[in-house]
């Protein structure tokens, strides 16, 4: 299908011209593109409803009846099938204009009164491209025929209703109702719905990566409250019937309900809901029953081909084309009167074979034969070619070693084929900030609790030495030894590469064969992604003495409760510190597993031994004046649910001797950084205190705790027994900075052990392991921006709310707690510290988040539990009913510190941009960050150099906002002008001087692109050097692109790495997603796939500016020679009464441009290296050239038809006058100029090269011969053939002539002096960029910043082309 | 003559990285080879007017020689043309021209008396000229039938409607069929020299060898294979309708008869331009030295083809030739004028080399 519409969308821009910009059709239909934008949006199936009844079940006529139009799992992406292919390949075909083109020229051909060549010649290049084509599209379609088979043929074991047990089925014969039985790492044949999970929880994980590439698992949910158990489950018992809503797309959505025997009705939802194409992972056996199979799963509906998207350069191409058919239309049309009129003048000519026509008819008639005579004008071939290019261009975009990751094995993916050489065009960047110019690999660097700051010093320390060490390997790796720096978590198996979702997209990648290793790469790149988490540098986190001392007081026995004291901390304090890390603990999505054992299966309980909980327990009881616990007594016994005061309540007060305050304070900053860091990854140091005190004496009392807490699996039993055998945990989190602030709570021994549904297993310091009882997960949204966990607090035993979130967020959520002017003294100090603290860490660059706290009364709970619930079981609006349930929940918070996470840059970032920056385009980072935050990563990143000028857009109104902007303008405009004046009184401006940076915060951002203020906007934003957004939205990243895009008309890059950087990615011209650590949705919806930042440059500056050069290049190419050959149709024309003769053998005059001339120009479009590589790299300004588009220009368009008609006129005339008056036949005329028209095209292409190599010398060798072999032989062996132009002996006779040689130099010679002249002397006395040569490129380099310097300070000014209300300076841009 | 460089071929072979631990897992790393990274070496032609300026004087000290060679071969042809047209009244062809048709009996005969100056030597070659004659008329150029032409019984009995409007006349298939043989040259030039004795000599005109070997041995073949007996072979066949005499009356000699007639072959094959020539006789076994001496010459014409109808002349050419063909100055003339300008243009590269070329050496020097 994508074809079809690829067809059409082909077709319409031949048709209009120039149609929207960056138009591309999904193909399909598939709203792909909005996916991510808009999540559970689709409410195409309304009222619609699926019923599904178990297979040979109870209900057999219901399912009879309900089942028959359910698609079985069988999937077919094939297009055609053997029969269908021809027609349906051919209608296909001819949806294209080209094809249509030519087949209508081929028709008109059958016209007797137009005939213009043999029938069959016409039909020669419909059939070429057709066969070409259909042979392509029956390739594609085989390996789809043979991906399905493979699919289809999959085995899986499904409930036989007969045999009553589970036979292995293929997947095909799978039916909607079946129930199949899935075993750990089997793919998940279609969509069902989780019936049992050999998991006593009822979970069942499963891996995503085939469908959106995130590898952390995903948790399912067993659907609840079933009549029946899992091992019961059989045929019989399953009398339920499944309403659910009908086969959409939307992954992330799953309503519905059962409806048991008994009425009763369970709702159902997505975490019931296993996909197709998942993988089911660390789950012994699960069993579900199919509600959609086949093209009915949401991964199916899913699938999209690749992306179509129009290139700039292609728009131009097509004004030129019609600039061509109107050329076209002109000679027709001359032809057509000069045949009228000469027609006119004769009376009586013996040769004239119907005199009875009228000159207006005859000329009518010529005009249609002229248009089949002269069709090659109109360079159809072209779009083909520029395929075949773009294609070559992409292979080696693809196999480019500098855009490989060693770390990742990840290469770049070309995901969109046609605007490689957008690339080169690209004058304004758009960058995220986070993942894209930062690794997104989170490191916790200090953090602020209750006020008081922890800088972490050690820590910091710890991380210059590591970020020492990479520099020490990566300049390892530059002087070639291979250096492979792994990461801590490898371990983990990568065993089982799964069967990918079947994309079919099948593009014309098909053809290189690349497209299946892509698809490998993404499956692949995704599974390594994971370990990145927890890299080493996340994980090891040095404490701050200070924050350990004061937590070791937790644990100490004489623990004080007297406030004040400098050195004790006080209670309220410590709570605050236990709250803190709890929360940091807890309050994430965070999947815990041990390399040795699977994920979920980690010791419930670890058998350190608890403390005297009593006394905990009393200190956060003797807090009931705190802030936090306005009731008195936690009611341990009062809530029935509990598990954890069961827990305690069951405990005798046994007297447990407090271990030491350990020692590890000065153990752990004492063996530097480096040893840590040369230690082997696998043993971290997390040895708890209290391992030596394992004694027997608390083993027992382990036992039973264990026994008595929780009714335990066997299996798992004997798994809490083996604790301590590993201390490594891994952290599978869905975002890197939750990962980092698990580890930086297990650096301080609170340990997040294990997660189930409904509990977490933490380990406390001093207290040890603790199961806390989860109520709810309120997971993160980008609106709400934060994320809630409700837990029962395990020493308190009330319901506590942790939030944690971005700091505006939570600051405005935080108030005041009532009660005691005390507290809210204390409280407000906090709340001003902290801010501070937060303000500090922005202007690190560090990452900011909020951690809050708050204690819901049992009442509260129950009553908003009430409607959490009912929001929760709802079909309609879940999502609305859910958000504004977790927004109830979520005010008054108490605010217990802050932590900053440190990301780091990424390699080479500050190089890129200033590379990027030298380069002419203008980069923008719009993130989310702080302010403080961006304007430090910019500095960090050379964005923002130290003597830039910094203009802050923020304001808090409308009008203001119009004030300020008219202000920063006035700003901009008073400092150009000194500037220029410094500038002119000789001063060197060649620096970066002082330019300006525009800093605009989200608020300020959306005022700036309402329409009245957008102009004022551009024309500020025009005149910075650079631009940063921040705080702003996704939405907001896209308007901005769309607007820089729309208004100034320029090529804009958007570059980002998370689902927020989407809508940005697709509205740009060219997206480039990186695949980095947050899932592939960035990449699913980019055009280029690149794994780090610096790539960009090689990719913009060296691919992009070739891809363009050579693109524009052949493109010229292609029209000058298309022009050259026809015209000499033309000039000949007037020798013939304007009759549309031909001069040549038709087979030659329509093989001359399909076989003889066409390979040389793809050639030179995939391999001309117009600068060397090295040069570009080093020389970024050199992208400017072809930035402003100076290569294929109009100018340049008719520089190159005004060749082409000299050379034609040359090719023509010479050999005119050398046989006027002779008795050279027609065809003797012709066979010197087509040889001198096949010398002048490839030699024009040598003169035009900037490269040649063998491969060049190989294809242009390979035309001539090709020419003159077929010419010849055709001059030998065509007896009667090809009339009227009978070619036989003509050839060899014309070769035996030294005349032939001698017109055939002479016209040749002639023709190309002009253009050789043009180039030596521009090359000459614009001694720019084509002498580069890579011997004397040093001296090229000097003598280019010389050039810079002289040009830098037109350069400087922003290039607004395309609007007329800005600054119209961009002439001297284009010097 | 111009800079090339060899980037330096650094193929450090394929690395391959297979993945540790018993699954081997294939690298995607790149193959780093000079093609896939782009580092083919390359002869880079980097014009500028250094580099060019040797190719220009080359080309001209080439070209230069050449057409000097060229002016003076073309000079040494001889070439005689005398228009017997008869558009002047005092012209001896007038009356003929004017009394024109197709089916005339009588033959108009004209007599034109000319005078050669330079003696001829060697083989001495009369043309036919036509102006004015749109030979390359694209409908023209199509209607011929040429597997009748080569022969085939079936093309001959049933002409391709290629052929239309001349393919059938009262029913019967024309042979040859087309508009190209309908209109065949038909006049007769006989040439005498007047010796200054008084007697009239008449040249001998050779009709033989003044078509291609192609053309009579391969393409143009009678039908009937070996069939002698002409007449027998186009039975049921019609002559051309502006046709004085059937195909099989061309001439009395069979190897010259039919479709492989040489002056029929001559004039199927269509001129390029509407002012040709055609071979119409050679004069090789002329008993005179030199072939044509100086002196006083009667054409004698038996005007039959009409071309005052649409303004064309017809002319009688006597040339002889040289390796390059026929008179024509032009190529001479072309090669030595591109010769000087190239010459020139060395000359301002040179210049230009100097001034800005120095401007940059200069600079680079000073580095």
């Amino acid at each position: 299908m994508e074809r079809l519409h690829w067809v059409q969308h082909r077709c319409r821009h031949l048709l209009d011209g120039d149609s929207g910009r960056g138009w591309y059709s999904a193909p399909n239909g598939l709203p792909n593109k909005n996916f991510s934008e808009t999540h559970g949006s689709p409410q195409r199936v309304n009222g619609k409803r699926r019923t599904v009844f178990a297979r040979h079940g109870p209900h057999q006529q219901d399912y009879e009846a309900v089942s028959r139009n359910y698609k079985g799992n069988a999937i077919r992406t094939t297009k055609y099938s053997l029969l269908t292919f021809l027609p349906m390949n051919l209608f296909q075909q001819f949806h294209r204009a080209a094809n249509l083109y030519f087949l209508f020229l081929a028709l008109l051909n059958w016209v007797p009164v137009v005939e213009a060549f043999q029938k069959e010649i016409t039909m020669i290049p419909l059939v070429v491209v057709l066969t070409v084509i259909a042979i392509k599209d029956a390739l594609e379609d085989y390996r789809r025929y043979l991906f399905d088979k493979k699919v289809n043929n999959n085995v899986v074991r499904v409930l036989c209703g007969k045999q009553k047990a589970y036979v292995q089925r293929c997947w095909k014969d799978v039916q909607v109702g079946d129930f199949v039985r899935l075993s750990s790492n089997e793919i998940i044949p279609a969509d069902m719905l989780l019936l049992y999970s050999s998991d006593p929880r009822g979970v069942c994980y499963i891996q995503t990566s085939n469908l959106d590439g995130e590898t952390n698992l995903k948790q399912r949910q067993v659907v609840s409250d079933l009549p029946f158990q899992g091992a019961e489950l059989t045929l019989e018992n399953f009398k339920s019937r499944i309403e659910c809503e009908n086969p959409n797309n939307d992954l992330s959505r799953f309503r519905g309900y059962m409806e048991h025997p008994n009425g009763v009705r369970v709702g159902l939802h997505n975490s019931n809901l296993l996909l197709r194409s998942c993988t089911v992972r660390n789950t012994e056996t699960v069993v579900g029953i199919v509600v959609y199979a086949g093209h009915e799963t949401k991964s199916m509906m899913n699938n999209s081909g690749p992306r179509y998207k129009r290139s700039q350069l292609e728009k131009r191409l097509n004004t030129d084309v019609l600039w061509c058919v109107l050329l076209l239309i002109v000679m027709c049309l001359t032809a057509a009167v000069g045949h009228g009129l000469w027609m006119k003048n004769l009376k009586d000519p013996i040769f004239q074979v119907d005199g009875e026509t009228s000159p207006a008819l005859a000329g009518f008639y010529v005009f249609w034969t002229m248009i089949i005579v002269l069709q090659v004008l109109i360079p159809i071939s072209l779009y083909v070619s520029i395929e075949i290019v773009k294609l070559g261009q992409i292979y080696f975009i693809h196999n480019d070693l500098a855009l490989y990751n060693e770390q990742l094995d990840s290469r770049i993916q070309c995901r969109a084929l046609n605007i490689t050489e957008d690339l080169g065009r690209i004058q304004y960047l758009f960058s995220d900030k986070t993942g894209t110019l930062t690794e997104n690999k989170m490191v916790f660097r200090r953090c602020s609790i209750f006020g008081i700051e922890y800088p972490h010093e050690e820590n910091a320390r710890r991380l210059e030495v590591y970020e020492a060490e990479r520099n020490e390997a990566e300049r390892n790796e530059a002087s070639g030894r291979s250096v492979t720096l792994k990461s801590g978590c490898s371990g983990k198996s990568l065993s089982c590469r799964s069967l990918s979702c079947n994309r079919s997209s099948v593009s014309l990648h098909t053809l290189t064969n690349e497209a299946e290793e892509e698809e490998d790469q993404l499956t692949d790149h995704i599974q390594r992604r994971t370990s990145a988490f927890c890299s080493r540098v996340a994980r090891e986190v040095v404490p701050d003495p200070e924050l350990v001392r004061k937590l070791s007081w937790l644990c100490s026995p004489g623990l004080t409760l007297s406030d004040g004291s400098f050195r004790t901390p006080s209670s309220l304090e410590l709570t605050y510190i236990t709250d803190f890390f709890l929360a940091l603990a807890m309050c994430n999505s965070v999947v815990v597993s041990s390399p040795g054992q699977p994920r979920h299966m980690v010791p419930e309980a670890r058998g350190t031994p608890l403390k005297s909980l009593e006394e905990i327990k009393l200190l956060f009881q003797r807090f009931s004046f705190s802030p936090f616990s306005t009731l008195s007594p936690p009611q341990i016994r009062g809530s029935p649910h509990s598990f954890t005061s069961r827990l305690f309540a069951s405990r005798k007060t046994g007297s447990f001797t407090f271990p030491t305050p350990p020692d590890s304070t000065a153990d752990r900053s004492e063996p530097g950084p480096e040893n840590h860091l040369e230690a082997s990854n696998l043993t971290p140091e997390l040895d708890l205190p209290s391992r030596e005190d394992e004694g027997a004496g608390q083993a027992e009392e382990r036992v039973d705790d264990i026994t008595e807490y929780a009714q335990l699996s066997p299996e798992e039993r004997d798994l809490t027994r083996e604790v301590d055998s590993d201390d490594e945990l891994l952290y599978e989190a869905e975002s890197p900075d939750e990962a980092a602030l698990v580890h930086a709570a297990q650096a301080y021994r609170c340990t997040l052990r294990g997660r189930s549904a409904e509990s977490l297993l933490v380990d406390l310091p001093g207290i040890g392991s603790l199961a806390v009882k989860l109520l709810h997960i309120l997971p993160f949204d980008s609106n709400r921006k934060r994320m809630s966990v409700v837990i029962r607090h395990p020493l308190s035993g009330q319901v506590v709310v942790y939030t944690k979130g971005a700091d505006s967020v939570i600051m405005d959520l935080t108030e005041a707690p009532k009660g005691a002017e005390q507290a809210q003294e204390i409280y407000g100090h906090i709340r001003e510290q902290t801010q501070k603290h937060l303000d500090s860490y922005a202007r690190d660059g560090l990452r900011t988040l909020c951690i809050a706290k708050k204690v819901l009364e049992e009442e509260e709970y129950e009553v908003w539990l009430k409607r959490q619930l009912l929001a929760e079981s709802s079909i309609e609006n879940r999502e609305e009913l859910l958000l504004e349930s977790a927004q109830r929940l979520e005010t008054g918070l108490t605010l217990l510190g802050t932590t900053g996470i440190l990301d780091r840059l990424q390699e080479e970032v500050p190089e890129t941009i200033e590379a990027l920056q030298r380069a002419g385009i203008k980069v923008w980072v719009l993130t989310g960050d702080k302010k403080e935050t961006a304007i430090n990563i910019a500095y960090a990143c050379k964005l923002l150099r130290a003597n830039d000028q910094l203009l802050t857009a923020s304001c808090g109104s409308k009008e203001a906002c119009v004030a300020l902007l008219h202000e920063l303008r006035l700003e901009v405009q008073r400092g150009e002008d000194s500037h220029t004046e410094a500038g002119n009184h000789g001063k060197s401006s060649s620096d970066s001087g002082a330019s300006f940076v525009l800093v605009i915060d989200g608020r300020t951002l959306d005022w700036a692109l309402q329409e009245e203020l957008k102009n004022d906007f551009l024309e500020l934003s025009c005149r910075c050097r650079a631009v940063i957004c921040c705080r702003s939205t996704p939405l907001q990243k896209s308007r901005v692109v769309r607007l820089i895009r729309d208004q100034l008309g320029v090529m804009t890059l958007a570059v980002g790495d998370g689902a927020n950087d989407v809508s940005m990615i697709q509205v740009a011209d060219v997206g480039v997603g990186i695949s980095g650590q947050e899932g592939m949705q960035a990449v699913m919806s980019s055009d280029f796939a690149v794994s780090r930042f610096k790539h960009l440059s090689k990719l913009l500056l060296v691919h992009g500016r070739w891809c363009y050069s050579r693109l524009a290049n052949m493109i010229l190419y292609f029209f000058y020679k298309n022009v050259m050959y026809v015209n000499l149709l033309f000039w000949y024309q007037f020798f013939c009464g304007f009759s549309g003769s031909v001069m040549t053998n038709s087979w030659v005059l329509i093989f001359f441009n399909l076989l003889f001339t066409s390979v040389p120009p793809l050639i030179y479009g995939v391999l001309d290296r117009d600068t060397p590589a090295d040069t570009l790299m080093e020389l970024p300004e050199l992208y400017r050239d072809t930035q402003t588009s100076k290569v294929y220009v109009p100018f340049m368009f008719w520089i190159t038809v005004l060749d082409a008609f000299y050379q034609s006129l040359v090719c023509f005339f010479v050999p005119y006058f050398a046989y006027a008056g002779s008795d050279a036949g027609d065809l003797s005329l012709g066979s010197p100029i087509n040889a001198s028209a096949l010398f002048i095209i490839l030699l024009h292409q040598v003169i035009e090269s900037h490269t040649v190599t063998w491969i060049h010398a190989l294809v242009l060798g390979f035309s001539a011969g090709l020419y003159f072999g077929f010419v010849l032989l055709f001059s030998l062996i065509c007896v009667t053939c090809s009339p009227p132009t009978n070619p036989l002996g003509v050839e060899t006779l014309q070769m035996s002539q030294p005349l032939f040689y001698i017109v055939c130099a002479l016209t040749t010679v002639m023709a190309l002096l002009p253009r050789l002249l043009f180039r030596a002397l521009h090359n000459t006395l614009h001694s720019t960029a084509a002498q580069t040569d890579n011997a004397d490129s040093e001296k090229y380099r000097r003598k280019m910043q010389r050039w810079n310097l002289k040009h830098s300070r037109d350069s400087r000014v922003p290039v607004c082309v395309d609007n007329p209300g800005l600054e119209p300076n961009t002439a001297s841009v284009m010097s | 003559m111009m800079a090339t460089s060899y980037s330096a071929k650094d193929e450090d072979g394929q690395i391959t990285v297979s993945g540790g631990g018993g699954g081997s897992l294939r690298s995607r790393k790149p193959e780093n080879t000079a093609f896939k990274q782009q580092r083919l070496p390359a002869w880079q032609p980097i014009l500028t007017a250094g580099t060019v300026l040797p190719a220009f004087f080359i080309i001209g000290l080439i070209f230069i020689p050449i057409g000097i060679g060229l002016y003076v071969t073309s000079n040494n042809i001889k070439e005689f043309e005398i228009d017997y047209t008869g558009v002047d009244t005092s012209s001896p062809c007038f009356n003929c021209s004017q009394s024109f048709s197709w089916n005339s009996s009588r033959p108009c005969t004209c007599t034109i008396p000319f005078y050669l100056e330079q003696p001829y030597e060697g083989n001495v070659y009369m043309y036919y000229g036509l102006s004015n004659f749109y030979q390359n008329h694209r409908r023209y150029v199509k209607s011929r039938d040429d597997s009748q032409l080569h022969g085939d019984m079936d093309s001959l009995l049933e002409p391709s409607k290629e052929c239309e409007p001349y393919a059938k006349h009262d029913n019967k298939p024309i042979a040859p069929c087309g508009a190209i043989a309908n209109s065949m040259f038909n006049d007769t030039l006989e040439l005498f020299f007047n010796d200054p004795n008084g007697t009239k000599v008449q040249i001998p005109l050779a009709n033989t060898g003044i078509a291609w070997f192609t053309d009579k041995y391969v393409k143009f073949k009678n039908p009937g294979g070996d069939n002698a007996n002409l007449t027998a072979v186009f039975q049921g066949t019609t002559k051309p309708v502006n046709w004085r005499k059937p195909v099989y009356e061309l001439d009395k000699n069979t190897s010259n008869n039919g479709f492989i007639n040489e002056d029929f072959i001559v004039w199927m094959r269509t001129a390029a331009l509407p002012t040709f020539r055609k071979l119409y006789r050679t004069i090789k076994d002329s008993k005179m030295v030199p072939t044509l001496p100086r002196g006083n010459y009667t054409l004698e014409v038996v005007y039959n083809y009409p071309v005052r109808s649409f303004e064309g002349r017809k002319r009688m050419i006597l040339s002889t030739i040289s390796w390059m063909g026929g008179k024509n100055p032009f190529l001479g003339i072309a090669y030595l004028t591109v010769g000087s300008v190239c010459f020139f243009l060395g000359v301002v590269l040179l210049v230009v080399h100097h001034k800005c070329g120095n401007r940059n050496n200069s600079a680079d020097i000073s580095n």
